[in-house]
């Protein structure tokens, strides 16, 4: 059984004039263990979504559907069930460590409530065990950093934080919304590589949301790309990278600087993200994209291709293949 | 810390002279003086007057005489206009009622408006969000001369439930009334300043990630929102509180209380120079004293402050 089922999630948000479509008809699984990552640009739904999973929408935002974390319904749950899944089943971290950590409260009091109001520890067992967790992020003298607030850590250290307290209840799941954009190039691979180990030592699933293509190829086993709100592609990230099928997986692979080939300017994507307060009527990315043809002008719907693979797109895959070959 | 409030303290002294002095002037460079009447008086007897207290002397003198009074004999003098009676005499009287009075109405606004604005907050937009602001606008739009007279009206006249007027300290329900009438704008102003800082606050990053560690509604707002969100409202506090507790004409008129508040305004407008001297030092003093402690406060609340 999946850990995590997501079927046919939707978020809308009411603002004063407009029905801001953020998130439409996405569905997909997270295996135990195995790392999921979403990719899509800025507002193509990703956070969206994972505010979705965890409850943590805006106020204005209401989301419809079903989320299912093992086996248990999850979306708009009543808050005490939301309260008790959250932490102990599922956690979440953040892009800005600078800003997610309570910066009028020491470490160690922000730690410690989490296991005192969840696991019923003593405040002095809880100041223990959340000293051990921040050893295991590898915070260097942990015992006596525990104490310090929040501007007393760097950045990448803040994370670290972020990440010993996300793990603290043992979850089954990790939610990490761009966890490394506000860090420094060389944390980025630090704080991957630490949450990598970690998955690996707590045995936890990791649903990772990111822009950073790199990033995916490094530590997911299956990739979902996002774009106005929907999954355009969906598969095994070694195939995906290799053979995309959709244009816009394909245009954002291309997208990659490469440090191998001296190609001159970058490849772009031509044109602008839709405006999801009026959602088009056909492919969202039809506007963009080089393939477009007569029946774009229908929203073309997630279907499987091959094994474990699946795109919403109508384009024949012969032709996109063609394409990708004669990527410069 | 200890080092920043002896400054502090330091900078006060310069601080308080330069108030004196400039206070001093400017009443002096008003024309009239304290014997000033409809009907003049013989020369002569206006000059034996002005020897009498010392103001025939050159301003510097004047000036001289009373700071070296106060430093040496903390004596701020006689009044003018009551022969029996000194300042330190008028101010021991009606400073306790003042500070009683203006203390409670402070407590009270500060409770009120708090649990109001953060009230307001997490249900914004909702009845109680609609409720709470209606009321502060109400609240705020009453001005006290128009409360006074109304509460008067109501729980004395036609209820008759509380004195109209006067003072005891022995019961509490002379108090009552000036403590509504005082404290209801400045709750309707604490409450709007706690409403919006708290929504700012819940809007923030890490009140999400409280969420997001599963804590319960209750504990995000007392535990990670309010403390941030007292910034603003303490900032405001600390003149209120001093504004507070030197009183109030309004009051002091409306409810025959006899604190400083009536006796400063008379003094203004009797040119009773040595009172007016000594409450402008006394509100002066006190709002140095309290924007010290706004800013202890701050430390206190926000560990990235550190003096």
């Amino acid at each position: 059984m999946a850990l995590l089922d997501i079927r046919d999630l939707s978020v809308r948000f009411h603002t004063h004039d407009a029905e801001v479509h953020a998130v439409s008809d996405v569905s997909l699984t997270v295996q135990p263990g195995e790392t999921l990552g979403i990719v899509g640009e800025s507002g193509s739904g990703k956070s969206q979504l994972a505010f979705a999973v965890m409850g943590l929408l805006a106020r204005n935002g209401q989301a419809s559907g079903s989320v299912r974390l093992d086996g248990q319904e999850i979306l708009n749950a009543p808050p005490k069930v939301i309260n008790r899944v959250r932490a102990e089943k599922v956690a979440m971290i953040f892009q800005d460590p600078m800003t997610s950590l309570n910066p009028y409260m020491r470490v160690s009091d922000q730690m410690a409530e989490v296991l005192v109001l969840h696991k019923g520890l003593s405040k002095r067992a809880a100041v223990a065990e959340s000293v051990r967790m921040l050893e295991a992020v590898r915070i260097p003298d942990a015992k006596g950093r525990v104490r310090l607030y929040p501007h007393e850590f760097s950045g990448g250290m803040r994370q670290r934080v972020m990440i010993a307290m996300a793990l603290l209840c043992r979850p089954k799941l990790l939610i990490a919304d761009e966890p490394t954009t506000a860090l420094d190039v060389t944390v980025q691979a630090q704080i991957m590589t630490l949450l990598s180990d970690l998955q690996r030592d707590f045995g936890m699933a990791m649903m990772l949301i990111t822009h950073d293509l790199g990033v995916v190829a490094g530590s997911c086993s299956r990739v979902a790309v996002m774009y106005g709100g929907r999954i355009r592609e969906l598969g095994p990230v070694g195939p995906l990278f290799a053979d995309p099928a959709h244009p816009y997986t394909q245009g954002l692979l291309s997208a990659i600087p490469r440090i191998d080939t001296d190609e001159g300017e970058l490849a772009v994507i031509p044109g602008q993200p839709p405006d999801m307060s009026r959602p088009p009527q056909g492919c969202a990315f039809g506007p963009r994209c080089a393939y477009r043809r007569g029946d774009c002008d229908h929203r073309p719907p997630l279907a499987s291709f091959a094994p474990d693979r699946w795109r919403a797109c109508f384009a024949p895959l012969a032709e996109l293949r063609a394409g990708t070959e004669t990527r410069p | 810390m200890f080092a920043f409030i002896l400054r502090r303290l330091a900078i006060a002294v310069p601080t308080l002279l330069l108030l004196i002095v400039l206070s001093f002037v400017l009443m002096h460079l008003a024309p009239g003086g304290p014997f000033t009447q409809e009907r003049a008086l013989p020369p002569q007897v206006l000059a034996n007057l002005n020897a009498k207290y010392g103001l025939d002397d050159p301003l510097w003198r004047q000036i001289w005489n009373y700071v070296y009074g106060i430093l040496v004999h903390f004596d701020f003098g006689p009044s003018f206009v009551y022969p029996d009676r000194t300042v330190n005499q008028l101010i021991a009287d009606g400073f306790p009622v003042t500070l009683t009075y203006g203390t409670l109405s402070f407590l009270a606004a500060v409770l009120v408006g708090v649990t109001l604005g953060t009230l307001a907050a997490i249900r914004q937009n909702g009845w109680l969000d609609y409720l709470a602001v209606g009321i502060s606008i109400g609240a705020q739009v009453l001005p006290n001369f128009v409360m006074a007279p109304l509460l008067v009206l109501a729980l004395t006249l036609w209820l008759g439930w509380l004195p109209g007027g006067g003072w005891s300290f022995s019961d509490p329900s002379f108090w009552i009334m000036p403590v509504i009438a005082l404290s209801t704008s400045y709750m309707a102003s604490i409450a709007r300043i706690t409403r919006s800082s708290m929504l700012e606050v819940l809007g923030s990053n890490h009140i999400r990630t409280a969420r997001a560690k599963g804590m319960p509604e209750r504990r995000v707002i007392l535990r990670h929102a309010l403390r941030p969100a007292m910034l603003p409202v303490v900032s405001y506090l600390g003149p209120v509180f001093v504004s507070m507790i030197t009183g109030s004409v309004v009051i002091d008129i409306y409810f025959s209380t006899g604190g400083i508040g009536k006796a400063f305004v008379d003094s203004a407008l009797n040119r009773d120079y040595a009172v007016m001297m000594g409450v402008t030092i006394l509100v002066g003093a006190l709002t140095i004293l309290f924007n010290l402690v706004v800013d202890i406060l701050y430390a206190w609340i926000d560990p990235k402050i550190r003096y």
